[in-house]
């Protein structure tokens, strides 16, 4: 009894400790939410968070990403609505346990109010759940998994969006390009037993099947692996007259710069897609590459703002993008910035109040919002990007050290 | 291969122990059959697998000749690295993981040499110019790589040489966390690529065989690095004063011999030699970044134990062997039974060889001494 | 890189120069403070408050992790190059101030060369913003500026050494805690944030590192405590007492730590929930190789193989997706996870019984990697997902989100009791007959087969044990992440469990839970410096097995073989003196 009689009054010390420091923040109304409110007293910074991969053999895919973030929040001086931005980043590992222990960590912040990541779809797959039950937001700037996206998705993607394009589209309009504007027939692919390349690649057999094409390998290599002329004389015996090989820059560097050693695969045209668009894909393909094909998110259609955008990423990064999702990460920090701004209420005495369920609504309803990857609409189930998937031709010109190229063969 | 069973009889619990027996015998019997099955079916794989894709007519002889000629590339470079293993191997008895970093750092020796002889204007002003550009890259990488190693051994490995067995494999594996992400505090997680040598990528006009320059190249300076370690080890008195160390070192120091210093040469050889072999994998396959040591590392490792661990002859050979499993073993073993995507599983068919060769031959290809002494 | 072991006394220095050993100490200091620039600790975290300067009005931190690295160098160069001096106080001071100005010349010359010539092509962080940091934001002109900083901080620390021991320590100790709590500042003001606590929370701690009145109350915190401590000599009074007041004494404390782990959740917040699942899972792991390593002396570097096993069994009998083929209940998956572990254990262990030592350990890694691609590879994708993996792994308990047990907390209690179960039963085979004659193979496989054990039975015991407990670490990491893929079974996973048994104390079963909270939960702890993280995990390695390579809590069988090995006459008196005057240079 007497225990209890400690605990209550410890209780109501505790209930009026409270009660006196939010009646400080005084007369300001703060918005209902059924996710909750966050609320941001004057003179503490609005808490936004990256997570993504920063470790590891795809470490360039997250920090390129992050270096987009950065400079979302640069341009805005490091502060919205008068209050200093604070960028918490979180690494993911690129594999579905790390997602979900970052996840875990920056779900139990509470002065979080919204997220750019994850930089893979498997570090999604582990942590979407954490950070959904949390009421947070988090907008995806390379996921590329078309699944994550998908009608049919569960209630735990309820606080996830993504500004990058779904695979769907970009195997499909490979197949296209290679089907009816090279006009080949016989294609092999090879992917690298990550998710991402062994999904894409399934795509682009898919859709190139149904097109009336033929495939004549389906290869894969391992991370890490650099020597690729024992697979590629292997895919060279099934005689292909394209070679897919939708993977990352290491891997796919090796393949294609090995590709025109091997006997019979002299004339073959290679493709690959974004997870190689970037400038150390291009150097450490060398020569291999001229002439060769690269799918990625249309450039050309990116907005002129890119131009200086990439000039900025310059000065942050101190070298050319190291992979081809940083403007993707630059319109996703954007749209949530814009979406905050949109849902926050002003308290008397500068606090600032943001209601979880308003802002997750208001990134949902964004439309026609302009960033540098095009012209942004996100649809109920959380795809933003604007799904233009361009070829680019690898000339000499890029070859000789420029970077990106200049127009898309196609579209 | 198995232990006898228990030859001593306990005669307090005799018994027991002949009950025990008939069970012990039962379970032995199992075992051995289990072993037999399992180098039968390995074997019969390995067989049927070559004769299908074989008769199946698929590939021509000049592929199995290009599948050769890669893994003999490969393979030479799985030497390199594999000498260093050994030799550490022989002389302290520990596996020195961090290893492939110290590959890795002269890899990126290498590469800044190439990009600053680049943007003179000299790595490929000419057959001379590009053949003195690539020993320049060698030594840069090889005077880099020397003093990373001997770093690590005097900070990391010297005061745990009393120390029990895996204490230095802790410690090593310390180092190469810590190389690895220095590097990747120094230079970023980008990948850096190796600017094209022009003349090595020419190949040799020999008939129904594509070989470039560079794989010439490699293969013939691996092979006189690895001549001239051997002459060393044993015909200078130093290299004496190495082979007595890893054979006893308590009778090494009585006879007068530095043993300090033959630790010290041996790590300084064989990081001499990984970042040699740093350079001309880089010269291959023209790319690094800070994870580049990781898998060449565990690679190497596999081969000098495939050779036989402490035995020089022994990492060549089983560095020139894993190469050719790598390159050849799966389309020649897994193709003839229309197994997806064959090449995925190299490293499966790799390290399947390994136990095999390891149950055959517990202690490798070429090892005698089975390391019963422990520190 | 702290590398320096303090070399006793100033006996060691010879006649040579009295000011060798500062020099010395200066050029260390140098080299780890460029490094700390160039490896980008010192640019990346200047941001980062370990005190903040909000509550004097400053927009930017007091002082930022970056500048502590240095400061901490300076003054241990000085501090160092102060002990090592020849006797007198001047002396000493001046052997701060040459050991300081060492450090801060090398890094004026890193302000001047950077500046001369554009270095940032090849190293990333030497970047303007890094030479206003050196420059305290005076450019160029100002390059002289980290000279007069070294020399001061290390003139400074210089006097510090003078100071009393006692004193010293209570400095030393302050500084510490001002260190460890700035650097843990976000872990503890996140969850008081949520509970009634959130006004302390804002006042003891920034948004990032410590408020400065917080810092101001911690030193003086840290240093009544241990003035107290020192007085009073509580631990001592402790250990003096009778068994049965002892008792009395500890129980609350060990009562009231039990009940904190039991609503450690509710308390801390999911996140700790999840950092301490992960250990627990590790300490399983740990647990089963400490079986066939620690016991038997099976190196087994492919321990990932049967984590593996478990978490895909687990996957493959309750997913909800396409692969399921069952739609059990985790509870029911568990058990066959085992089982099937174990299976795995004797299929693997039975090729190898007749391989030892080292080439034990990478036969063991290949089954590691096969495990690893074969999970990953095309060849198996109908079956286990290749690298799509199984998804949709329910969890054990059904429950709606925002309860109790919803997320990683049901894990975490699954986990606690699985770890301590696994605890309980390696307790127990340690002191069993088995448990012995693991042992005895460990010492010496020749001498044990002649004593009777057979040879066979006890290894493949040891392997099938030891896979079972990993088995249910991996059933568990299944139910905890509700999704597995191949790129989760890793090589690094396996040297995790290896190396957290030795740090932990090779044989101990407290030592593999200190083992897996070191090395598991503090990475975890410290996920805000992401890459910086493996860089001090490597340090922490060499640093842990170069002062305690007998682990953090060694079994008793551990410290006496150490012991043992020390007391002997070193083998070969060559060896030995050379190790110890190399140690001695």
């Amino acid at each position: 009894m007497r225990f209890n009689k400690v605990g209550v009054l410890v209780a109501s010390a505790v209930l009026a400790f409270g009660a006196c420091s939010s009646g400080g923040g005084g007369g300001a109304t703060p918005p209902n939410d059924p996710l909750g409110v966050i609320t941001i007293p004057a003179g503490e910074s609005l808490h936004i968070a990256f997570w993504g991969v920063l470790n590891g053999a795809d470490a360039a895919l997250g920090q390129d990403a992050l270096y987009g973030v950065q400079v979302a929040v640069d341009d805005r001086g490091g502060k919205l609505l008068d209050h200093t931005i604070r960028l918490t980043t979180e690494d993911g590992g690129c594999k579905n346990d790390g997602g979900a222990t970052a996840a875990a960590k920056l779900a139990a912040d509470p002065t979080i109010v919204g997220l750019v990541g994850s930089s893979c779809s498997d570090e999604t797959v582990g942590g979407i759940k954490s950070l959904t039950d949390a009421g947070l937001t988090t907008i995806s700037p390379s996921n590329t998994r078309p699944a994550l996206t998908a009608a049919t998705r569960g209630p735990e993607f309820a606080g996830y969006l993504r500004t990058a394009h779904s695979d769907t589209f970009q195997g499909k309009a490979v197949a296209d390009f290679v089907f009816t504007v090279l006009k080949k027939t016989k294609a092999a692919t090879i992917h690298d037993g990550s998710s991402y390349g062994q999904a894409l690649q399934q795509v682009f057999v898919d859709a190139f099947k149904a097109l009336g094409g033929t495939i004549v390998a389906q290869e894969a290599v391992s991370k890490g692996q650099t020597d690729m002329k024992p697979v590629l004389t292997k895919v060279a015996a099934a005689a292909p007259e394209v070679i897919y090989d939708p993977i990352f820059t290491a891997e796919g560097g090796a393949l294609w710069a090995q590709h025109a050693q091997v006997p019979g695969l002299e004339k073959v045209i290679m493709i690959g897609s974004d997870g190689m668009f970037s400038p150390d894909f291009i150097k450490a393909a060398g020569a291999g590459a001229e002439g060769n094909y690269l799918s990625s998110p249309n450039f050309s259609a990116f907005q002129g703002t890119y131009k200086d955008f990439l000039v900025k990423y310059k000065a942050k990064a101190g070298k050319d993008p190291l992979s081809a999702f940083h403007a993707h990460a630059y319109d996703a920090t954007n749209m949530l910035f814009a979406a905050i701004e949109k849902v926050a209420v002003k308290g008397s005495n500068g606090v600032l109040y943001i209601g979880k369920k308003a802002l997750r609504d208001a990134i949902y309803a964004t439309k026609d919002f302009k960033g540098v990857t095009g012209t942004l609409t996100c649809s109920p189930t959380g795809d933003c990007g604007a799904p233009l998937i361009a070829l680019y031709q690898i000339t000499a010109r890029e070859t000789g050290g420029k970077w990106p190229p200049e127009k898309p063969v196609w579209p | 291969m198995l232990p006898d069973p228990p030859s001593i009889p306990d005669l307090l619990e005799g018994e027991r122990l002949m009950r025990n027996n008939l069970v012990e015998r039962l379970t032995e019997a199992a075992i051995t059959a289990f072993l037999f099955f399992f180098r039968v079916a390995v074997v019969l794989i390995v067989v049927i697998g070559s004769a299908l894709t074989l008769l199946s007519g698929r590939y021509s002889a000049e592929t199995w000749i290009s599948l050769v000629v890669s893994g003999l590339t490969l393979g030479s470079i799985y030497a390199l690295i594999a000498l260093g293993y050994t030799m550490v191997y022989g002389i302290l008895r520990m596996i020195n993981f961090a290893h492939g970093e110290i590959f890795m750092s002269g890899a990126f020796a290498g590469y800044f040499v190439a990009v600053g002889l680049l943007s003179v204007g000299v790595l490929n002003a000419g057959p001379l110019a590009t053949i003195i550009s690539v020993v320049v890259m060698i030594a840069a990488a090889v005077a880099i790589a020397t003093p990373t190693a001997l770093l690590v051994e005097r900070i990391a490995y010297r005061p745990l040489r009393n120390a029990p067995r895996l204490v230095p494999l802790i410690a090593a594996i310390g180092a190469s966390f810590f190389l690895q992400y220095t590097v990747r505090g120094l230079f970023g997680p980008g990948i850096y690529a190796y600017p094209t040598v022009n003349i090595l990528e020419d190949t040799l006009s020999i008939p129904g065989v594509r070989v470039r320059w560079v794989d010439v190249i490699v293969v013939v300076s691996a092979l006189l690095m690895m001549t001239g370690l051997y002459l060393f080890v044993m015909r200078t008195k130093m290299g004496t004063a190495i082979r007595a160390v890893s054979e006893d070192k308590e009778t090494a120091a009585l006879m007068g011999i530095d043993v300090n210093r033959a630790i010290v040469t041996t790590f300084g050889l064989g990081a001499a030699m990984a970042g040699a072999a740093g350079v001309l994998y880089s010269l291959l396959f023209r790319q690094v970044f800070y994870f580049t040591g990781f898998v060449p590392g565990i690679k190497a490792f596999t081969a000098a134990v495939l050779g036989g661990i402490g035995n020089i002859p022994g990492a060549m050979l089983g560095g020139l062997f894993l190469g050719q499993v790598e390159s050849v073993g799966p389309t020649l073993f897994l193709d003839g039974f229309g197994v997806p995507s064959p090449n995925q599983l190299k490293d499966v068919i790799a390290f399947t060889m390994l136990v095999l060769i390891l149950v055959f031959r517990p202690s490798g290809l070429l090892g005698e001494r089975i390391t019963r002494q422990r520190a | 890189m702290n590398v320096a072991a303090p070399t006793t006394g100033a006996g060691s220095s010879t006649v040579r120069s009295p000011w060798r050993p500062a020099i010395r100490t200066g050029l260390l200091g140098a080299l780890v403070s460029v490094y700390l620039c160039v490896v980008g600790i010192v640019p990346i975290f200047n941001q980062r408050p370990l005190v903040a300067g909000g509550m004097l009005g400053m927009s930017g931190p007091l002082i930022s992790l970056g500048q502590t690295a240095l400061l901490l160098t300076f003054l241990g160069a000085g501090f160092l190059a102060a002990r090592r001096a020849p006797s007198g106080r001047r002396q000493a001071v001046a052997a701060g101030v040459i050991a300081g100005t060492i450090s801060g010349v090398a890094l004026s010359a890193l302000v001047l060369i950077g500046n001369a010539i554009e270095i940032r092509n090849v190293l990333l962080n030497a970047s303007p913003a890094l030479y206003n940091l050196l420059t305290f934001n005076n450019g160029v002109a100002g390059f002289w500026l980290p000279i007069v900083f070294g020399a001061g901080i290390g003139g400074l620390a210089a006097g510090l050494s003078l100071l009393g021991p006692k004193l010293q320590r209570s400095l030393f100790v302050g500084l510490l805690s001002v260190v460890v709590l700035g650097l843990f500042a976000g872990l503890v003001r996140t969850p008081m944030l949520t509970s009634p606590l959130a006004d302390l929370g804002r006042l003891l701690f920034a948004e990032e590192g410590l408020t400065v009145f917080g810092a101001v109350l911690f030193v003086a915190l840290a240093v009544g405590l241990h003035q107290l401590q020192r007085t009073y000599r509580i631990d001592r009074r402790i250990a003096l007492m009778p068994a049965d007041r002892r008792r009395t004494v500890l129980a609350p404390a060990v009562i009231v730590l039990a009940l904190m782990i039991l609503v450690l959740p509710e308390s801390l917040g999911s996140f700790f929930a999840q950092v301490i699942a992960i250990v627990a899972l590790y300490v399983m792991m740990g647990l089963g190789l400490n079986i066939t390593l620690g016991l038997a002396g099976l190196l087994d570097l492919g321990f990932v193989a049967f984590f593996a096993v478990g978490a895909y069994t687990v996957g493959l009998l309750t997913s909800t997706a396409e692969l399921g083929i069952a739609d059990w209940s985790f509870w029911a998956a568990v058990p066959v996870a085992v089982l099937v572990a174990m299976a795995f254990g004797a299929f693997f262990g039975l090729p190898i019984l007749g391989i030892r030592g080292d080439y034990l350990a990478i036969a063991t890694l290949g089954f590691g990697e096969i495990i690893r691609i074969l999970a990953g590879s095309d060849l198996l994708k109908g079956l286990l997902g290749g690298p799509q993996g199984i998804i949709n792994i329910p969890k054990p308990f059904d429950v709606p989100p925002g309860s109790f047990l919803a997320g990683p907390n049901q894990i975490y209690y699954i986990a606690l009791i699985g770890a301590a179960l696994i605890a309980f039963i390696a307790f127990r085979l340690r002191g069993s007959r088995l448990g012995r004659a693991w042992l005895a193979i460990r010492e010496d496989e020749d001498v044990a087969e002649a004593i009777g054990i057979n040879l066979v039975q006890t290894k493949l015991l040891a392997y099938m044990l030891g896979a079972a407990f990993a088995g249910l670490g991996g059933a568990v990491f299944a139910g905890l992440v509700g999704s597995i893929f191949a790129s989760s079974i890793e090589l690094f996973v396996s040297i995790n469990v290896a190396s957290l048994i030795i740090v932990g104390g090779m044989g101990s079963i407290p030592g593999v839970i200190v083992g897996a909270i070191f090395l598991i939960g503090l990475p975890e702890l410290f996920r805000e410096f992401s890459e910086y993280r493996f860089l001090f995990y490597g340090i922490a390695l060499i640093a842990m097995m170069r002062f305690r390579p007998e682990g953090l809590l060694p079994s008793r069988i551990t410290l006496r073989e150490l012991q043992v090995a020390e007391n002997e006459e070193p083998p070969g008196g060559a060896v030995g003196g050379v190790v110890a005057e190399a140690e001695a240079t």
